[in-house]
């Protein structure tokens, strides 16, 4: 097990590695970065003292070694905008986008984990069919559309919720059920499959064999079972919500991760666009390495594969 | 078989998977999703001819009219007028034009990349697969609208570069298909024999691996295009996309959020819908695809 687990830790710090240099190779060889570091409209002895600051003229080699130190310090530059380093910036909106995430995941798991049961026990009946209307239209509505409808009914037609903003749990509703939808199409999905390949386990028909009650196989032995794929990409889905927000953080005014993102397009901004996207990106290979070595302790089977 | 043939004519095999292309022709054809994406091409051809204006150029006194069969709208504008006294039907019209051209565009560049990859990776194995690999577990692990957006700050709008960026970022998603594909393919008799009989590698890889895993490649493509098509929009959308004043419906959406809180619904809800029914008619085809092209897919 250990093998298993330090192997899998080079691999994460290779994928680390490989993450910083395309980010740092994007940057520099699609053109100056002066220009994109340097605030707009800047006067040319500044870019040039800049270009001199960041030894734009040093090699490539060096320039990344320095690029990487800056990193292990928790330096990546500083924000234009906001005058502050942006890591702060980044760790100060990151609360709201878990607190956004958190909702959006409870919902997707109420919504996707029991219609995925429902489709599965009763399958290719109108429940079945509903969920995967359901589903379908999950996968293929634009968040950002489905936030602008809610947006349209609730708050200029109906009036009944905030439009945007944060505050109250009530500000939450519309961004995390845009949010969440997608995400309870896929958890509603991936349930249904799970529970279908229980449902016609051996286990299970032993469970049935033994005259329980249908009922209690489903709950206590398919159930169970099926959940734990489900959990997995759930704590998955929890990083990857927080990156893929942008829009809909956007849309609703949401102070969070996302939105700082957004911010950092349209005030051209580019250090917390590039640290917004080299952050997000450690987080999903730190929680892929996590689940990884949690499913290892767990299972044996998977420490001696490969 | 001959008894006097010992080995058999190495001829490039395809496998006759269970309900091959012939299964197209059978019943069920996913009428509808096919119907509303041919129209949709015929209306990106033909926008010239369709639209009845110019979709970038509109008269300010003409701001938010709204569409024709509500009181105080036109004939001249069917569908409304937007923010800046445009119209939104030759908007939308040409809109098509756009998410079209992108999308199929992005879908075969990364698609030719990813199938290329994945077949050199799977097929030579070794160092070359760890590299293609590593590489595109870490693009994978980014999370593909952040990257997206990412690419986009650092080379800027443009319709072409938005070509790019989608293609860079997700060719990864057909090399991890291709390449496991590619890894149970090398092992048939049919790759064996035309190892025996001394084809290069180059030759094995065109006239054997490629043509066996162009069905995954298709289905998966299809699969993609909604996806590409909604990351398009996205980042319209947020203004990293296609410039404005070009007529893409992303970029609709975003303009559309001026007259929002004022009611305007004809500018949030009509660019959303037809970006919608691209993506769900691409979705529909691309599911129905996998079922009968590629059963090895459907537990993807």
């Amino acid at each position: 097990m250990r093998r298993f687990i330090l192997r899998r830790m080079g691999y994460a710090a290779l994928s680390l590695l490989l993450l910083s240099l395309t980010i740092f190779l994007f940057v520099r060889l699609t053109g100056d970065p002066t220009v994109l570091l340097v605030e707009p409209g800047a006067a040319k002895g500044d870019v040039e003292a800049m270009r001199a600051r960041l030894g734009l003229d040093r090699s490539l080699i060096v320039q990344y070694g320095s690029f990487m130190a800056g990193l292990a310090r928790g330096d990546l530059g500083q924000s234009f905008y906001y005058r502050t380093p942006v890591v702060e910036l980044y760790l100060s909106r990151l609360p709201n986008s878990l607190l956004l995430a958190l909702v959006a995941m409870s919902f997707s798991l109420l919504i996707g984990i029991p219609s995925g049961i429902l489709a599965s026990v009763r399958v290719n009946t109108w429940w079945d069919s509903a969920g995967k209307l359901f589903a379908l239209l999950g996968l293929s509505l634009p968040s950002f559309w489905t936030g602008l409808l809610l947006i349209l009914f609730f708050s200029v037609y109906l009036g009944w919720l905030p439009s945007s903003g944060s505050g109250t749990p009530l500000h939450l509703l519309m961004p995390a059920f845009a949010l969440g939808w997608y995400f309870a199409a896929a958890h509603m999905r991936l349930t249904r499959s799970s529970m279908l390949e229980v449902l016609g386990s051996e286990y299970v028909k032993l469970a049935r064999l033994k005259g329980l009650p249908e009922a209690l196989v489903i709950a206590k032995h398919a159930f169970k079972n099926a959940l734990i794929p489900v959990l997995t990409l759930a704590g998955i889905n929890l990083v990857i919500m927080v990156n893929v927000a942008v829009v809909v953080e956007t849309v609703f005014a949401w102070p969070g991760v996302g939105r700082l993102l957004y911010e950092g397009i349209a005030f051209r901004d580019f250090p917390v666009v590039q640290a917004t996207v080299l952050l997000g990106g450690m987080m999903i290979v730190v929680v892929n390495l996590m689940i990884d070595v949690l499913y290892a302790v767990i299972d044996p089977r998977i420490r001696y594969e490969r | 078989m001959s008894d006097s043939r010992v080995l058999p004519a190495i001829q490039a095999e395809v496998l006759p998977l269970p309900g091959r292309w012939s299964g197209l022709r059978s019943g069920n054809l996913p009428v509808l999703p096919i119907a509303i994406l041919g129209i949709l091409i015929l209306t990106a051809i033909f926008a010239d001819v369709l639209a009845p204006s110019d979709p970038e150029v509109g008269t300010l006194t003409d701001r938010f009219k709204p569409p024709a069969w509500i009181e105080g709208g036109s004939r001249a504008h069917l569908l409304g007028t937007d923010h800046v006294g445009r119209d939104v039907l030759s908007r939308l019209i040409f809109g098509a034009r756009v998410s079209i051209v992108v999308g199929f565009l992005a879908v075969i560049v990364a698609g030719a990349i990813g199938t290329t990859l994945g077949i050199l990776s799977g097929y030579l194995g070794g160092w070359v697969d760890q590299v293609i690999m590593r590489l595109t577990d870490t693009w994978l692990a980014l999370p593909a609208l952040t990257f997206a957006i990412f690419l986009a700050a650092v080379v800027g709008p443009s319709v072409m570069n938005i070509v790019i960026i989608l293609s860079a970022v997700y060719w990864t998603r057909y090399a991890r298909v291709i390449r496991g594909e590619v890894l149970s393919l090398r092992e048939r008799d049919f790759v064996r024999l035309a190892v025996v009989a001394g084809c290069s590698k180059w030759t094995i890889m065109r006239r054997h691996i490629l043509p066996n895993v162009l069905n995954s490649s298709i289905v998966l493509a299809t699969l993609m295009l909604g996806v590409v098509i909604v990351t398009e929009a996205s980042l319209s959308f947020l203004g990293v996309g296609v410039p404005p004043p070009k007529p893409a419906w992303g970029l609709m959406l975003a303009d559309g959020k001026k007259g929002l809180m004022a009611g305007y619904w004809w500018l949030t809800v009509l660019p959303g819908l037809c970006i919608v029914l691209m993506v769900l008619s691409a979705n529909l085809l691309g599911d129905w695809l996998r079922v009968k092209l590629d059963p090895q897919l459907r537990q993807l």
